[in-house]
């Protein structure tokens, strides 16, 4: 930049800077009206003009004035823009919105579009998943204020950037749906859970290489031990946490969890914390509990029925672990038969397993950013 | 037109206009000169997505815009520029300062500490990281950190941005008199410089004269404003100054069309108020509105104007103290104490009333009229 260049913008910037810092007006947000009802969801969407036309452009003839005409013309467009931009109910089963009628209404800081839409899920949610995309990627302090009612009961969500992604666990659907539904997030959530799993393979990958070469029945039985210890202990830390009686910060607990998967790795090659490796998923399944309850906080508990929703919760993240136990365990077992691979393979597979838990590790202590996920 | 569609009650049922030439809204107008560069140095942004001079110059094109109209979107749109580099701790060092321009508007005064702090390690020389520097330091009352930045300027930059820098440390530090006389003498030895620098001298200089009761205030104002008429901060505080002298249907002219502007709104209510108009009703209205939006949001931005709107157009004494506390833990202006220290009279909070004692005592700022307020 030259010398004249620099001067100006300095001149430029802090005649601003210095000339306080209060002098906002209200930042941009969306109004998003949503009454679930069954399985069909009406909802009403406010959006700022002006935010459109930055977006978009509604302004056509450049006046520095939009005309209703002008915002008429641009109907279809607005809308092509807006609705793929929010998604309702689960990604493998959307409540597809159907467009009503555009208006026009006033809010404190001018004037907004109002979309009024109608989405069809194909069963009445139990818990209701939005993900809203609206601007971020041209304003990242953009966010969305939701209004969301169900069975007379209202409750107000905000999504950012940084919040894109929320769900509403909605209170009179039928308890059954909502068993099913929390089941289902639980399995999602080891599903997609990389370090859970990859802890789970970890334990299942010593208990083979120890025992593979006696028998298949003695291996079998080990890991069936491994399963039921970790089971039972992050149930344990699960409940407590989730109930609120142990709180542990998220950001410690997800440290933690990548320090399991690294000891438990090191642990299959040199047994230095124990050679019994059901007590290593006893212990260290305790802080795997407590990841898990921050995804079931996060939420959101129906308070009248904490426990049923507890209970399916886990047995989702079960479910998921037997599936994920069920494929991986025989391509262990059958690796492990044959003693060539054994010399090298443990030490191989168990050093890349203690490699990337030390990544996880670095990214979730010291925000690295080494891992993509 | 533009008074009667805000005018709208704050909450009005959705409708169809009838009219295909009704003016819905009202967009800044983009012939203004922040807003010519700004097509081409969008366009070099998306050409050349890495170019670290592409996207800070676009990125700080924004953030003139967000001052000259007030409006946060472009901080918004400003950050969209930076994204690359936004969560990143290693940012160029041209990123970092703009980051840290971008941060510090938005109240994130540590963050923006670290951004600078770490750019002026990598490059000692930089006179703008120097410069922003100094002045989040002043804004949030460290006042002897920002007293060495403005020393260490000398020779980086004008001889001018030294002596504001060093001006606004001493304004509110004890030295108001040497102060003034700096600008007075700057401004009677370059009667032609450029209206920019003037106004900027000149605002500093109707401030210190505020604080002092001093009626030459109104002078600077109107020669600042003369010189830079759309100058948001200026009409605040030169609005303030007319609302202390009981002279608000002065206020109204000066805002009217400014209403986008929180803190401008917050003058107009203020004025409507004081001479009994019934448009005072809707003005207050649309500042509710506009603060308990910015509250679902979770934002403290705007806690300052909150707390005169809470204390002054709401009658909510201890949620006025509430907010001014706060916002002082934050920023630590002269402004910032004024509304503590009513607020606290308001509500004859010990605790408030000492704090503000305290920091007249210990930075010696020269503030009768919050004085009297805490005697």
């Amino acid at each position: 930049m030259t010398q004249r260049g620099l001067r100006t913008l300095i001149v430029a910037l802090l005649l601003v800077l210095t000339h306080g810092i209060a002098e906002a007006h209200k930042p941009s947000d969306s109004y998003l009206k949503l009454d679930v009802d069954g399985a069909s969801i009406s909802g009403q969407w406010d959006i700022a003009l002006r935010d459109l036309d930055a977006a978009i452009g509604l302004d056509s003839n450049q006046d520095n004035a939009i005309t209703w005409g002008e915002v008429k013309a641009k109907h279809a467009e607005i809308a092509a823009y807006a609705l793929p931009r929010l998604a309702l109910g689960p990604a493998g089963a959307p409540c597809v919105p159907v467009l009503g009628g555009q208006l026009i209404d006033h809010h404190s800081d001018g004037a907004y579009a109002v979309l009024r839409f109608t989405a069809t899920c194909p069963a009445a949610p139990a818990i209701l998943d939005i993900n809203y995309q609206l601007f971020f990627d041209i304003d990242p302090q953009h966010c969305g204020l939701l209004n969301l009612s169900s069975q007379g009961e209202t409750r107000a969500a905000i999504f950012c950037a940084d919040a894109s992604a929320q769900q509403f666990p909605l209170s009179g659907q039928s308890k059954m749906a909502q068993f099913a539904d929390y089941i289902a997030h639980g399995a999602h959530h080891i599903w997609i859970g990389y370090d859970h799993i990859l802890f789970l393979i970890t334990l299942l990958l010593g208990t083979s290489f120890q025992t593979a070469q006696v028998s298949i029945r003695k291996a079998m039985t080990e890991s069936a031990k491994v399963i039921t210890a970790f089971t039972l202990s992050h149930s344990l830390t699960l409940g407590l946490a989730a109930t609120g009686f142990l709180r542990i910060p998220v950001s410690l607990a997800e440290s933690l969890i990548a320090a399991t998967i690294v000891a438990a790795a090191v642990n299959n090659i040199r047994p230095f914390l124990t050679r019994r490796i059901w007590l290593v998923a006893l212990f260290f399944g305790l802080v795997h509990g407590i990841g898990f309850a921050n995804v079931l906080t996060d939420l959101g508990l129906p308070q009248q029925s904490l426990l049923a929703a507890l209970l399916a919760f886990n047995i989702g993240v079960e479910a998921g672990q037997l599936v994920i136990a069920a494929v991986a365990l025989p391509l262990l077992l059958l690796v492990a038969r044959r003693p060539a691979v054994l010399a090298h393979g443990l030490v191989a597979a168990n050093g890349l397993i203690a490699v990337i838990g030390a990544a996880w590790f670095s990214d979730r202590v010291f925000d690295t950013g080494l891992m993509p996920f | 037109m533009l008074a009667l569609a805000l005018a709208a009650p704050a909450v009005a049922a959705p409708f169809v206009p009838t009219d295909e030439a009704q003016v819905l809204e009202r967009l800044p107008d983009r012939s203004a000169v922040e807003y010519r560069d700004l097509k081409r140095l969008r366009a070099v942004a998306i050409a050349e997505p890495g170019n670290v001079d592409a996207a800070t110059a676009l990125a700080d094109a924004y953030y003139r815009i967000s001052r000259r109209e007030g409006d946060p979107r472009y901080l918004g749109y400003a950050q969209a520029a930076l994204t690359r580099w936004w969560d990143d701790p290693d940012a160029p060092t041209a990123v970092l300062v703009t980051r840290a321009t971008l941060l510090q508007s938005s109240h994130e005064f540590p963050r923006a500490l670290a951004d600078l702090g770490k750019a002026i390690a990598r490059d000692p020389n930089n006179a703008r990281a120097v410069l922003v520097r100094a002045t989040v330091l002043t804004v949030v009352g460290k006042f002897d950190d920002a007293e060495a930045d403005c020393e260490r300027l000398l020779g980086l930059t004008r001889d001018l941005y030294v002596l504001l820098c060093i001006a606004s440390v001493d304004a509110v530090t004890g030295k108001a008199q040497p102060a003034k006389a700096a600008l007075e003498r700057w401004l009677a030895a370059v009667p032609d410089a450029a209206p920019e620098d003037r106004s900027w001298v000149l605002s500093v200089l109707g401030e210190i004269a505020q604080r002092q009761g001093d009626a030459a205030a109104e002078a600077h104002f109107r020669a600042a404003l003369a010189a830079d008429p759309d100058d948001l901060y200026t009409l605040g505080a030169y609005g303030d100054w007319l609302l202390e002298h009981n002279r608000a249907a002065d206020v109204i002219p000066l805002v009217q069309d400014k209403q986008r502007v929180d803190a401008l709104l917050l003058r107009l209510g203020l004025a409507q108020t004081a001479l009994g108009l019934p448009e005072a009703q809707s003005t207050v209205a649309l500042l509710r509105a506009r603060f308990d939006a910015s509250r679902r949001r979770g934002d403290t931005v705007h806690r300052r104007e909150e707390a005169r709107f809470q204390l002054l157009l709401n009658g909510g004494a201890p949620a006025a103290l509430r907010l001014a506390r706060d916002n002082w833990t934050v920023q630590r202006e002269p402004a910032d104490l004024r509304i503590l220290a009513e607020a606290a009279r308001a509500t004859g909070d010990a605790g408030a009333l000492d704090a503000v004692r305290q920091w007249l005592a210990t930075t010696r700022l020269e503030y009768p009229a919050v004085a009297e307020l805490v005697k």
